[in-house]
């Protein structure tokens, strides 16, 4: 039986094949611990950059949850993931401090250089487009974070550049300066 | 001789790692053999890369470092014992006058030690309150010397501390929890990430303080994920604490038991409610309760839970060191010691300050934070973040205690001061919170979960130019009912930041919903761009970059706009040479 509900849920999970046997340690790893559901959902994601379907089924076998608390849980935190994301996260800032000197005109600049939208992968997943609420370096406003790594002080100019840096190094070109 | 470099967040973002592998390439070079070693934020993040030369002339602190100042500097300084003043910022004899008016309580180790190093906390005064509270105090006279000490917690509601350890202490049971709550979520706050990052030893001596004195076994660190440097010098500091039984079984000999583990929040601002913070802690969704029951009595699974901020703790050590008369004697009546802001926004000085309780807003802002960037008019400062409230102009001389702050309508929070000018609409700044509320409500109550939604909806529609005037009587209202009908304090203060700024910008409301106009000409919707014919060259630029082909002119003649074609990019403003957009 399906309904449309049932369809719309699917359409929020990935549904590629992973090895789930990745899984075995992260379980042990936290088994004795009481109220380790996000632990293990952060070390999955860990694993395999986002929470695949199967992942998510099997954690819900393996400690007991039930699969709509699972759900609940991942779909409550802004940190997890139900798609695959990009090889580098870029996390745009969207605290106070960097929203008054101009953050939006940064996360513009990245749009059209990566040609995405915020949330969205680049079509190769080299890249990952993301708003978080403070990355706590507010006196460096406008803020970015690349992979943990924090750039600040950045003009649009100097945003395009770290990506286009990035590229650069990724396969082995030169930047064009422009 | 000694090389220290300041490596915080805010250090490797402005390049110290690029300084620090300069260091390392030229001392190898010429076969130095000095010592450079790794330290937290001193709070001057506008200086950073910082680097410190200390020799037996004292410390010398560099600003700006780039990797080719560093080569000069090892040259001069380093091998020819000449400091180069020029970039020189402060020395042991004429330390920062930025630090002039600053007591420092919290931040006392941050930028001076290493915090990777136990050793180097041990070495100024680390855990020797420790020693003295498990050897020599009950856990009652620790309470005792908190609640002289008036230490209030610094997370933003100002609770009593000694209040709190006091209830979990009386609560009945064997297993307790102390937690410490290192969600700093509020944007435009991050002392907690600069004191962890900095010296995370004292939060570490703090937790197992309070521990000592509610007599529980067993703590919790809740740190959220986008701190990665801070959890990995708690991680570093922990083990070192339990290497050098600070943590542990029988502590220092004591018989007393304790110990930390960290947990990584996974992004939700409502976590760093007490009740949420407990529920994500059990791996649950981050939604709060009804309060009573208190997690002193009813916290992590039921046992009695203390929860304090990280500022808090890292005062705890102080005030066994010193005694907690010492701390009292900072501050005012009813806020006692000191606070750690940061300073961030349209300032010229943006970091973290530490000031006694008491300094006026125009002291903190003027005198430590240098000013309005470009020597703009100051126009309001942001207190307390999404719960908070935007304070103007006139009430700059308030003094930073609670109670004066909660009078302007905005709160203490947890120390976040973003600085406005003339440039910032503060329209636009309600609109901001309010998007902020509305993407982190919980969802649990009605009001905050829908009553937000429709006040970003009204903020919307004035910031586009179709409010009316009956909007600011809906908007008042909206606040009235998710004040009264929100269970915790993200949806009782989520109305603040747009109260604060009706009452005290309303001539900005009005301009948006009566003018159409923007006076900040921030929102986009309502501006008119046109050519000024005086200076306009007619160099066909802005022409060019317009994506909407609405400017049209020859070239050397003067251009037009068309506003029916305009998509008010601002495209062109930023591209003409000779400043001749006008914006309106």
């Amino acid at each position: 039986m399906s309904c449309d509900c049932e369809k719309k849920l699917e359409a929020e999970f990935s549904t590629n094949k992973v090895d789930t046997s990745l899984m075995d340690e992260v379980i042990d790893k936290f088994k004795r611990e009481n109220g380790n559901l996000i632990s293990v959902l952060q070390d999955a994601q860990e694993a395999y950059g986002y929470l695949p379907l199967d992942v998510l089924k099997m954690i819900a076998d393996r400690t007991g949850n039930k699969r709509a608390k699972i759900y609940g849980v991942a779909t409550f935190y802004s940190q997890f993931r139900l798609k695959p994301r990009g090889k580098y996260i870029i996390l745009t800032c969207q605290g106070t401090a960097c929203h008054v000197n101009g953050s939006d005109a940064i996360a513009e600049a990245l749009c059209e250089e990566l040609n995405i939208k915020v949330g969205d992968s680049t079509s190769d997943w080299m890249f990952s487009l993301e708003e978080v609420a403070c990355l706590g370096c507010c006196s460096l406003a406008p803020v970015i974070m690349i992979n943990g790594e924090a750039f600040g002080n950045l003009t649009p100019k100097s945003a395009r550049k770290i990506v286009k840096d990035i590229y650069a190094s990724e396969k082995g070109v030169a930047v064009n300066e422009d | 001789m000694k090389i220290r470099i300041g490596f915080g967040s805010c250090g490797i973002a402005a390049g110290a790692k690029k300084v620090t592998d300069k260091f390392g390439q030229i001392l190898a070079e010429k076969n130095l053999n000095i010592d450079v070693s790794v330290t937290g934020c001193i709070g001057m993040c506008y200086y950073e890369p910082i680097v410190d030369i200390i020799d037996d002339k004292g410390v010398f602190t560099y600003a700006n470092v780039t990797p080719t100042m560093v080569e000069e500097i090892i040259e001069r300084h380093i091998v020819n014992g000449e400091p180069i003043q020029e970039h020189i910022v402060s020395t042991t004899q004429e330390p920062y006058p930025q630090l002039k008016n600053q007591v420092r309580i919290v931040l006392k180790n941050c930028g001076i030690i290493n915090p990777e190093k136990i050793e180097d906390y041990t070495e100024n005064d680390g855990y020797k309150a420790l020693n003295k509270v498990v050897n020599e105090m009950t856990p009652e006279t620790v309470i005792d010397e908190i609640k002289i000490s008036g230490l209030r917690g610094r997370g933003g509601a100002g609770f009593p501390t000694w209040f709190k350890w006091d209830a979990a202490k009386k609560s009945k049971g064997s297993e307790k929890y102390v937690v410490c709550n290192a969600d700093e979520g509020d944007p435009g706050a991050f002392m907690d990430r600069s004191v962890l990052e900095g010296d995370p030893h004292a939060v570490l001596e703090g937790m197992i303080i309070a521990g000592y004195a509610m007599e529980a076994n067993y703590g919790f660190i809740y740190c959220r994920a986008e701190y990665p440097l801070a959890i990995e010098r708690l991680k570093i500091a922990i083990q070192q604490a339990r290497d050098k039984n600070y943590l542990g079984k029988n502590i220092l000999g004591s018989g007393f038991d304790f110990d930390i583990v960290i947990k990584t929040g996974a992004g939700a601002f409502v976590c760093g409610e007490e009740t949420a913070l407990i529920a994500s802690l059990e791996g649950e969704r981050g939604m709060p309760r009804l309060k009573p029951p208190f997690p002193a009595q009813s916290g992590y699974y039921g046992k009695p839970t203390n929860i304090n901020n990280v500022e808090t703790f890292a005062n705890v050590p102080w005030i066994f060191r010193n005694g907690g008369a010492a701390f009292a004697a900072y501050g005012t009546k009813t806020s006692k010691g000191t606070k750690v802001f940061a300073l961030a926004g349209k300032i010229k000085n943006g970091g973290l300050v530490e000031v006694p309780m008491g300094m006026t807003l125009r002291e903190v802002i003027y005198g430590i934070g240098g000013g309005i960037k470009q020597d703009n008019e100051f126009k309001a400062v942001q207190m307390g973040g999404p719960s908070g409230g935007c304070i103007p102009r006139a009430l700059l001389d308030t003094p930073v205690d609670y109670e004066s702050i909660n009078q302007t309508g905005a709160i203490m929070g947890s120390g976040g001061m973003v600085v406005m000018d003339e440039e910032t609409c503060m329209v636009d700044m309600a609109r901001f919170f309010l998007d902020f509320t509305v993407k982190e409500s919980c969802g649990k109550c009605t009001y905050c979960r829908i009553g937000t939604k429709r006040m970003l909806e009204i903020l919307d529609r004035i910031c586009t130019g179709e409010g009316v005037l009956e909007d600011l009587n809906t908007l008042q209202i909206l606040c009235t009912s998710i004040r009264d009908g929100s269970l915790c304090a993200l949806g009782g203060t989520a109305p603040n930041p747009v109260l604060t700024t009706i009452r005290y910008f309303k001539d900005e409301y009005l301009a948006h919903i009566e003018d159409k106009k923007c006076p900040a000409k921030q929102c986009k919707p309502l501006l008119t761009y046109t050519i000024i014919e005086e200076s306009c060259k007619g160099c066909t630029l802005c022409a060019q970059k317009c994506p909407a082909q609405a400017i049209t002119g020859e070239l050397k003649k003067v251009h037009e706009i068309d506003q029916s074609k305009c998509v008010k990019c601002g495209n062109c403003v930023t591209v003409c040479k000779t400043k001749s957009i006008a914006v309106e």
